[in-house]
This record gives structure tokens, sequence and C-alpha cells, in this order.
């Protein structure tokens, strides 16, 4: 599709007299680029949330089998009995599982909108100036990371695709058993591959998380000269964070510190 | 003093209209001063061409100032050419090589049709405007322009923002095509000062939605601030970002008021 | 009897000027009291055409559909915000006294004749003044940025030919702060459907049906359509001819067409002659060069200008000692100094680079030399006041004013002539109204520094939209002629013929070629410093010219699409045209002022001597048939307020 004139020649008047149409809240705000880029916010707020405190958990690992195991228990059983056990750990996961498919859907129509606006591509190289890495693949490093997510569910959550997920073990000192979650960890980065993949797909997603971590600031508006340079040092301090943390467990299986 | 760039080369987009199929030309100019402005150095080529009887190269320009924000171009891949805050009318050749090949495109974005070769039509910024880029003081009722003293910092800070020239250099090096830049300037030009906070929400609400109707979206790759020749900061995208937040909430609050 | 009145009784056209009884400090009251209004709910039975968007025509088209008239606004730009005010970089006076330094409606009312060398009517000067106060608290209402002081109070500077600090600014980018305050008030009336914007149209005709402006025939410059609009009124604001000089400081596309298309149809065009030269825009570098770019007179507020004593000096401008420097506007003008009125500074250089004391490459220019300020004030406050000018020398010259002083030259710049106009605005044709630079009205002979921006938004803001209604309400519920009347049909088929023709000619040279030859013999014989001799020469040279123009210019492409060549050559057409007239009139005033220095008419020290006697007044030229043998007709001006006088720098 070209670059086409669709307005016929013609006086322009009263530009601004059509009627807004209304909607609800909070569908109003989700309405326009702006406001979706606040959803983009929110939900990646959230789920970069989850990402650290999931990093900080699993440094239980290096606390020995016992340690990780009982936290993973820990989870299985928050709030119990007020709740049943499950209930709450579910709950968090619905509510993880919709920030994502928020950050999706309004990544999709962002990106429609955005493909919508520039039809035709500049047909001579463009000179990037300030656009970084990270922020021009912020689409396939969410591709690549949303993969991950799936193989790494059927991996260590349900099983499908590791053989050692849901055995039970009962730890010295322990009156009932719990899942052998250590166990099928040391399992599944014992194959390469797998080790391999992890370890990429958390680099790229601490490049995503470089340019989102930062981008949130901007698209919340949360603009201090005092500390707009703090921004950009936050980011790059959490993605790596995430990153070293999350990178340590395969390569400590692989290097057998872990195992 | 002088000197003279000799043989360059000139990638130039030529498209008869705006449905027309366009493609690149090329032009050879053997020998340019490099005093010159790239403008007159297609002014030169153009005089050429119409001496041989060939059409010339239709491109925006104007007060060749570098505030009327006529130009456009993109140059090289850079909207606005290589020279950081500077609109294609003040680049000069002294910024080229002998035997430099250019390549000079349009600016590309739905929202900026192409009228012909290197024109665009940029009449949807007019409309973010009129949607609510004012502040409303119909003629006659101004009061005594002491009456409010505006702190110098406040007065200097919206005048970084109100130096936009409407270029659309934003859009054009965007890779999304946005005009946040364009909107978010205006914007913090006029909610930062006094005058301008009666309209505050309603004009950010407004502004906003418009540009939604014909623009991509920001995702702070920061081009835009790069390509401005009035090197207006992304800081006021972030302003127009928090505004419209409140906006949301404020004019729901008053809705339930009605 | 003198030679105002014999000329005056040999008028062919009656020039009623329509000023107002009592003294100067109250005609305008007065007017407002008498005048005729149009009831709110009748406004919009009227409709008016606004040609031109700039600071006139923008606060005009505006403030009318505030008040509920239909306007239609014109630009050839693709938006509004593009008109040429948008350059205007100094500032803007204003009358009100904010500094205490005993400034005055009446101090900037005579500041402003005795600017204008005595060839301005003392009516509408004075109320410019007035209204100078109300634009203020409008723009700064409309939200533009004004420089302020720390306590929050705007700031004031002084500029050349005053001793009071009066001119208001928003950096160097006045003209852009105001042009975008009317803008945003233009758009806003557009988005509510007061005004229908035609834009990317220009105007090619004025159709005058018995004896009254009945509307415009337009081009469309992407489809090339031509069309016709008619309305109850025509202003307009579409600026001054600068360009006529091809090397100005104007915008490329500035053109004298919409008021000299008015020109043909009748109206007069006053004082063409009278051109500002600005002293300080960037010398012109080389040939190929398409426009000259001004450096704000606000610069010599803290600049000094200065050449070298010896003619032949070859070191750089910080190795040559003091005692080796003039600063003649120091040296020549001890009280005004370096802020002379711009025709005597600029004159001052040209006659120093004529004597080989001109400096750069090409030896065409004068220092502006800021090293003084600089130690005075620190660089800091320089870059404050400054920066943004400093840079764009900078990029254009290639030096860094900080270090090395910029070169400056004059250069065409502003035209104080322009359509005559009656007190109302109005021109000889009723219903034609002229506003902004497109007039002639308020400046004389010479335009003082931040009066431009004034007067456009005076004209737009607080002249028109009172005197329209004036001349509007008799109309009221009459019938007036539709596009449909013969008068229209008959212009537009001349337009569309006057368009084929320049592609038919199929010469070898372009508009652009024509243009600036033409702008050539202008500049040397009708430029800073003109001579009988000389202005003769250029009335053979302009119709030989002109002749070559119509069968050697070449316009490619087609009438049917976007094609700025031929948008070019109908512009240059009329450039050659007005051309012609500019050094008739200026060969027909046998004096000096202002911007019109006749070598032969100068006092022992060189500065120019007024004939008080023989023309104090308007020359008005009125179309006839051809553009070498136009009428003559004259407005006497009386000056009953300011007393003639020896204008004086010193």
């Amino acid at each position: 599709m070209a670059q086409v004139v669709t307005s016929h020649r013609g006086p322009v008047t009263g530009t601004a007299t059509h009627k807004r149409t209304k909607r609800p809240f909070l569908l109003d705000l989700y309405s326009t680029a702006v406001g979706k880029k606040y959803v983009m916010g929110i939900t990646g707020v959230a789920m970069m949330g989850f990402v650290l405190f999931h990093m900080i958990g699993n440094l239980k690992m290096y606390a020995g089998a016992a340690g990780l195991d009982h936290y993973a228990h820990f989870l299985q059983t928050l709030l119990y009995p007020l709740a049943p056990k499950g209930w709450v750990l579910w709950i968090l996961r619905g509510g993880l599982i919709s920030m994502l498919f928020l950050h999706l859907h309004a990544a999709w129509s962002l990106t429609r909108l955005n493909r919508h606006a520039r039809p035709m591509k500049y047909q001579s190289k463009r000179d990037y100036q300030i656009a970084n890495f990270a922020s021009r693949t912020m689409r396939w490093t969410g591709i690549i990371v949303l993969a991950f997510i799936s193989w790494h569910l059927l991996d260590l959550t349900f099983g499908v695709v590791n053989s050692e997920a849901g055995k039970m073990i009962t730890h010295p000192g322990d009156e009932e058993s719990v899942k052998a979650v250590y166990a099928s960890i040391v399992y599944s980065f014992q194959r390469t591959p797998v080790a391999l993949f992890y370890v990429v797909a958390n680099i790229l997603l601490g490049i995503h998380l470089f340019h989102g971590a930062w981008s949130i600031f901007q698209s919340f508006g949360l603009n201090n000269p005092r500390f707009n340079s703090w921004t950009r040092a936050f980011a790059t301090g959490f993605a790596s964070i995430v990153v070293i943390g999350n990178v340590s467990f395969p390569i400590s299986v692989m290097a057998g510190i872990v195992g | 003093m002088s000197n003279h760039l000799k043989n360059i080369t000139l990638r130039i987009w030529r498209q008869a209209g705006p449905a027309a199929k366009g493609n690149f030309e090329t032009h050879v100019v053997d020998e340019i001063t490099d005093e010159a402005s790239f403008l007159e150095m297609l002014d030169i080529l153009n005089d050429k061409l119409i001496t041989e009887g060939k059409e010339a190269v239709v491109f925006d320009h104007d007060c060749r100032e570098g505030i009327c924000g006529t130009c456009s171009l993109m140059i090289d891949g850079q909207a606005h050419g290589p020279q950081r805050g500077t609109a294609t009318c003040q680049l000069h050749m002294r910024k080229f090589k002998d035997n430099d090949t250019i390549t000079i495109e349009p600016w590309r974005a739905s929202a900026f049709p192409i009228i012909k070769d290197l024109m665009v039509d940029r009449s949807a910024f007019d409309r973010i405007i009129e949607s609510g880029g004012y502040i409303t003081a119909e003629t006659g009722g101004a009061p005594d322009a002491n009456l409010i003293p505006i702190s110098k910092i406040v007065a200097d800070a919206a005048m970084d923002s109100a130096a936009c020239i409407g270029c659309g250099a934003c859009v054009a090096a965007c890779p999304n095509g946005a005009a946040n830049l364009f909107t978010g300037a205006k914007i913090a030009h006029l909610s930062r000062l006094p005058q301008g906070q009666a309209e505050r929400y309603s004009r950010v609400e407004a502004m906003v939605e418009t540009m939604d109707e014909r623009f991509g979206s920001c995702t702070n790759h920061g081009e835009c601030e790069a390509a401005c020749p009035k090197e207006i900061s992304i800081d006021v995208i972030a302003l127009m970002n928090k505004d419209y937040r409140k906006a949301k909430f404020a004019n729901r609050k008053d809705l339930a008021r009605k | 009897m003198t030679l105002t009145d014999e000329l005056f009784a040999k008028n062919t056209v009656t020039l009623d000027s329509k000023i107002p009884e009592g003294p100067v400090a109250d005609k305008w009251d007065n007017y407002k009291q008498n005048m005729k209004l149009v009831n709110p709910n009748n406004k919009r039975k009227f409709k008016v055409i606004v040609v031109g968007t700039g600071l006139a025509g923008a606060s005009a088209a505006a403030t009318l559909a505030e008040l509920g008239y239909q306007v239609d606004a014109f630009t050839f730009h693709d938006s509004a915000r593009r008109a040429h005010s948008i350059a205007a970089q100094g500032g803007i006076n204003g009358a009100k006294n904010y500094k205490g330094d005993g400034d005055s409606v009446h101090r900037l009312f005579y500041d402003t004749v005795k600017g204008g060398d005595f060839r301005s009517r003392e009516a509408n000067v004075h109320r410019l003044a007035q209204v100078s106060i109300d634009i203020i608290d409008q723009m700064v209402a409309q939200g533009v940025p004004f420089a302020r002081e720390y306590g929050g109070l705007l700031d004031n500077r002084s500029f050349g030919g005053a001793q009071v600090s009066r001119t208001f600014y928003a950096r160097g980018q006045t003209g852009q702060q105001l042009l975008l305050g009317a803008y945003q008030q233009f758009s806003r009336q557009v988005g509510l459907g007061g005004i229908r914007l035609f834009n990317r149209t220009e105007l090619i005709d004025v159709v005058v049906i018995d004896g009254r402006a009945s509307g415009i025939v337009v081009r469309d410059l992407i489809t090339g359509e031509i069309t016709s609009h008619a309305a109850h009124a025509v202003v307009l604001a579409t600026g001054g001819y600068g360009n006529a000089f091809f090397l100005s400081t104007n915008a490329m596309a500035s053109n004298v067409t919409a008021a000299w298309r008015a020109h043909r149809k009748g109206a007069l065009f006053a004082n063409p002659s009278f051109t500002q030269i600005h002293p300080t825009c960037i010398p012109q570098s080389d040939e190929s060069q398409a426009k000259l770019t001004l450096m704000s007179e606000s610069l010599r507020n803290d600049g000094r200008v200065w050449v070298p004593v010896n003619q032949n000096e070859t070191r750089l401008a910080r190795d040559i000692p003091e005692e080796e420097r003039d600063y003649y506007l120091e040296r020549l003008y001890p009280s005004f100094g370096n802020l002379a009125a711009r025709d005597v500074s600029s004159r001052a250089a040209k006659r120093l680079v004529d004597n080989g004391q001109g400096v750069g490459a090409k030896k065409n220019g004068v220092y502006l030399d800021f090293a003084e300020a600089i130690e005075r004030l620190g660089r800091d406050v320089v870059q404050e006041r400054y920066g943004n000018l400093f840079e764009m020398y900078e990029r254009i010259a290639g030096e860094n004013p900080y270090e090395t002083p910029m070169r400056i030259y004059p250069a065409s710049h502003y035209t104080m002539g322009g359509l005559w106009v009656d007190y109302e605005l109005q021109t000889n044709i009723p219903g034609l109204y002229a506003a902004g630079e497109a007039n002639f009205s308020d400046h004389g002979a010479n335009r003082l520094g931040a009066s431009a921006l004034m007067q456009g938004l005076s004209d737009g803001y607080f002249v028109l939209p009172y005197t329209i209604g004036n001349g509007l309400a008799p109309l009221l519920n009459k019938p007036m002629p539709g596009i449909d009347h013969p008068e229209f049909k008959v212009a537009e088929e001349a337009a569309r013929e006057r368009y084929n023709a320049y592609l038919a000619i199929n010469g070898t040279k372009s508009p652009d070629y024509f243009h600036r030859e033409l702008g050539k013999i202008i500049w040397d014989y009708c430029g800073m410093e003109r001579t009988e001799e000389g202005l003769k020469k250029a009335l053979e040279l302009l119709p030989a010219l002109y002749q070559e123009f119509k069968t050697d210019l070449r316009v490619t492409g087609d009438g049917d699409s976007l094609n700025q060549t031929l948008e070019k050559a109908g512009r240059v057409d009329d450039f050659f045209q007005l051309g012609m007239l500019m050094c008739r009139d200026a060969l027909d005033r046998n004096e000096s002022c202002g911007g019109h220095f006749r070598s032969e008419y100068q006092t022992d020290d060189g500065e120019a001597l007024r004939d008080d006697v023989n023309y104090c007044h308007v020359a008005a030229w009125q179309w006839g048939g051809n553009p070498m043998t136009p009428n003559l007709n004259v407005e006497p001006l009386e000056f009953e307020t300011v007393h003639l006088a020896t204008r004086s720098y010193k």
C-alpha cells in the first residue's frame, strides 16, 4: 500500500465538532495508544515483580534440595488452611496470565497501529541515531521469551517434557513428602540444549527488560529532571540482576556446582 | 574560505502524484561550493533540469532560516540530514565530501501522503492543533499582560517546547510514524503556563485522541528527539502521558458531577 | 502652489483617507463611537474572504469568525503556521511602559512617525500605538511565552530607533511565537467550523463587479484547478514584495501577486519605492545563493559594529588593534550608537564597503563584534540572550561568533509600500481591504524594528474587525453577485490563459534565472541608494528583460498537477511589473526619505534630505493598462501633532 491522499481537495472546517463516543472508563482509557502504553507498563511492572521474585525464590537452590523443595511447598500451601492447598497459587497464576494476555494484546494492537502508520517503508537505508538494539527488537525478544515461557511451563510446572517433574520426595526430618522440584530442575538442566535455550532466552529477557523497564517511566510520565538520569541505571541494573540470577541456575547445574 | 565539492551523486525519489509508483532517479552534480546550502544545490539541479526541458524536482521549502518548518527530506536515512538540531534548509554542503552519494527520500507516514516527488501533506498536524492545541482567549477580553506573574523557569520551559516548528521530522524519524513529540510539545507548552490550566485536561484528551486517529504509537525509541531541528526533549511526551492519565481521572469525576 | 497640490489636483481617483474628527489621540475612540455595527445574529449572513494566514490574516480571520462572520481563509502554504511572519526574530513593540522609563502611547506614536521619516499618516500610526497595548495582553492570554524576569513579570529590551525599552520578545523567535498564538486561535475556529480553510491555494485574481470587490479567483496548487469564490468583503493579508530583489530575507515563496492582481483591477499601489534594507543580514557567500538570512536587529543591543580603518586589511579580526578599527555607528551617531535606525545603519555600512573597508573573503560585510559584551556580561548571559542566533550564524557561515565577530551586511527585508488603504484599511475598491505588510499605511518611508509584528496584529485583531463591520452594515440583506456572475467566468478564463501561456513559451531559461536578473537590476538601481540616472537606466533594462521573459521563458511540466516552476513563473511576471513601478516611483520622488535615498538629495554629511514642501505626500499609483504607464495620484500628508523635523539619530 502506498501513501495515498485519501481526503479530497476542498475547504477544511469543523474538524473538532464531532461528538466523542462514550465508553466505560477503562475501555475508554484503553482505546488510545497512550492508554495502551499504560496497560503495557502496568502489566510489565507486574511481570517484572514476578520475574524478580521468581529469581530470588529460585536462589533457594543454593540452599540445597530440601531448601528449594520446602520453598515450593510453601508456595503450594499459601494461606493454608484458610484456603485449600494450591488455590492461592492458582489465583496468583491467574493474575499473571491475565497480565501476560493484556501485555500481548496491547503489544499486538499497537504493532498493528504502527504498521498502519507507515504502510510504505523507507526505500533507502535508515540511519538510526538513538534507537538501540533493545528498543528495536522488543517484538522479537518478546515473542521468543513467550515461546520460552511455554516451554518452561511444560518442562518444570506441568512436567510434560520432564520425566522427573511431579515426583515426590521426603527430605530427612520431614513428616510428609513434598514435590521434588530440585531434582527435576537438575534433570532438566543436565540436558545441554535445554540449558542453552534457557540461557539464551534469559539474555533476551534481559534485553527486553533493558528497554521495557526504562520505558515504563516514560509511558507513565514519571519524569523528573532530578531522577531522569537514574531511570536508565535502574533498567540496566534490574535487567542485569534478573539475567545474572536466572542464568546462574543452568550454569551451576552444568558446572556441577548444583546437582 | 570556500571549497568546491566535486562529483556528488544524488539519488532522488521521484513520484508523479499521490497514487503513482515512485522510484529513485540518479543525478550527478559535478561541482558545488561548500558554502551552498543543501537546498541551493537542489535549486541548481532544478535550474539545469528546466533548461534541459525536464520537470524540476518538487520539494517543500520556504523561509530557509530553519523556522517555518516547511522543508523536510530524508537525507541518507536521517530526517533533515546528518547535522543535529538543524532543519534541511540550514544544512550546508560543507557537511559532505567529494564523490559522496546522497539519497533523498520523502517523509513516509500514512498521515503524510506524498503529493509529488519529495513533497508530502502534513495537514494532519493542523487537525491535532484544531482539536485542542490552543488556549481559548477570544480577541478583546484579555486582562493586563502582567497580571499573572510567570516564573522565568516556567516561561523558559514553556518556550523550549513552544519552539516546535511543525516540520514533521519526529514522525518521519519515528520507526512507528508516531506524532507524540509534536503533540507533546504543544501540550507541554500550553499546560506549563498558568493561562493554559483551565483547558489543561480537555486539551490533552482531545489532542491525544485526534493524534491517535492518524499516527502510530510511541515505543520510546527517542529517534524523534534526535531528528528534531529544535532539539525538543522527549520529556514532553512523558508530560503528555502523565496529563492524559490525570485527564482521564479528572474528566471522569467531572462527568460524574453532571 | 506646491507640487503636492498640483498633483493632487490631477488625481484620477478620489482618495478619501476617512480620517475621523478630533485630536489625534481621540480619533480612534471617535471612530468606534460612530461606526455602524452589525447585529450578532446578522453577522453570519456575511461572508468575508481572508487571503493569507500570517499574523494579520490569521488574527483577522480568527477574530471575524469569533464575532460570527463566515470566514473563508486562503493560504498557498500547506498550513497557516508557515507564513513568513514566523521568521521575525527580535520582538514586538508595546507602549506598556512596564520599565517605567518614560514610554507612552504618544512616545511610541512619535517614534514611529519620526522613524518613518514623516511619510506616514498620523492618525493610523497613533491608532497603532494605542492598540499595541492590547496586543501584548491578547498574546499573553494566548499563551505566548514571552521572556520573563525572575519576578515573573514581562521583560523588555530596546530596539533601533527608540530610547526606551518597549520591545517584548520570546528568545530570538518572537515572530514564531506570535504567529503560533494567532495560528492556534485561527485553528480553533477551523475546528469549530467558524473558518473554512483552503490550503495550498493561491490567489490569482480579484474580481470587481460594479466597482465593488466581489470575490477572488484562486488556483489549487495541487490539482492546478482554477475556481472562483464570492464574498461580501475580501481582505488581502498577503505580505510584502521584498522578493522583487530576488536576494532578500523574505521566504522563497513570498510574492506580490495578490496585491498586484488587485492593483491591476484598480486598487492603488502606494509608495512602492519605500523598501527597507535591513542592516544585519549574513552577507552573500556565493553566486548560487537563493536567499539571505537575517540576524536579528536585537544583536545590535550588545554587538558593536566596526570595520578596519585600512582598506587593504588582511589580518583576522582579533588581530586588528583597537586603534585600527572604526566603530563607525558609535562615531557618527553618538546618542543612538549601534542602535541607529535601520536605513541609517544600512547606508553607513554600504558606504564603508563601497570604500573598500569591507570584511570577509568577498569584502562584502562589516563586523558585528560581541567580544566586549562577552567580557562585560559573561558568555552565559550573551548565550542566554542570543544563543540561538549565534548557532544559526554558525550553521550558515561556518564561523563561531563567540570567537570571531559576525560578518553582516544590509539586505532587502521589508516593504513599507503596498496597497493604498484608508483609515479603515480599505483600498480604493470598496469591499477590498489590505492588512499587515500588504498595505502601506503605518511605517512611512522606514519601519522601526519590532513594529511589523505590532502592525500585523493591530490590523488583524483590533482594526479590521471593527472597520469591516462598518463597511458591511449597509449591505445587510442586499443581493450580491455569486460566482455564476459573468465577471467571475471572465477572470477565471483570463487566469487559465495566463498560466497556459507560460507553459507555451517553451524558451530556454527558467523563471529563477529571470528572477535573479530582475533582482540584480532592482538592487543595483533601486536599492539602498538611488540616482536619477540609475533609475532611468533601470527603466530601460527592465522592459527589455521583461520582453525576454515573455519570449524565452521555459516552464516544464504541466498545469494540471503540482508545478512549482509554473507557480514561480506567475510570481516573477508580477515582480517584473512591480519592479517597473518601484523604479518609476523612486524616480518621481525627488527627495530622500527613510529607505528611499536619492544620492542627489543629501545633506553635507550624507544624511537623507527630505523635501517637505513638494513631497509630503503618499504617491498612490493607478494601473494604466501597461506596467510602464501608471497614473500618479497623491494623498497629501498633514502633520498636526508631530512637527516635521529633520530626523536625527546623532
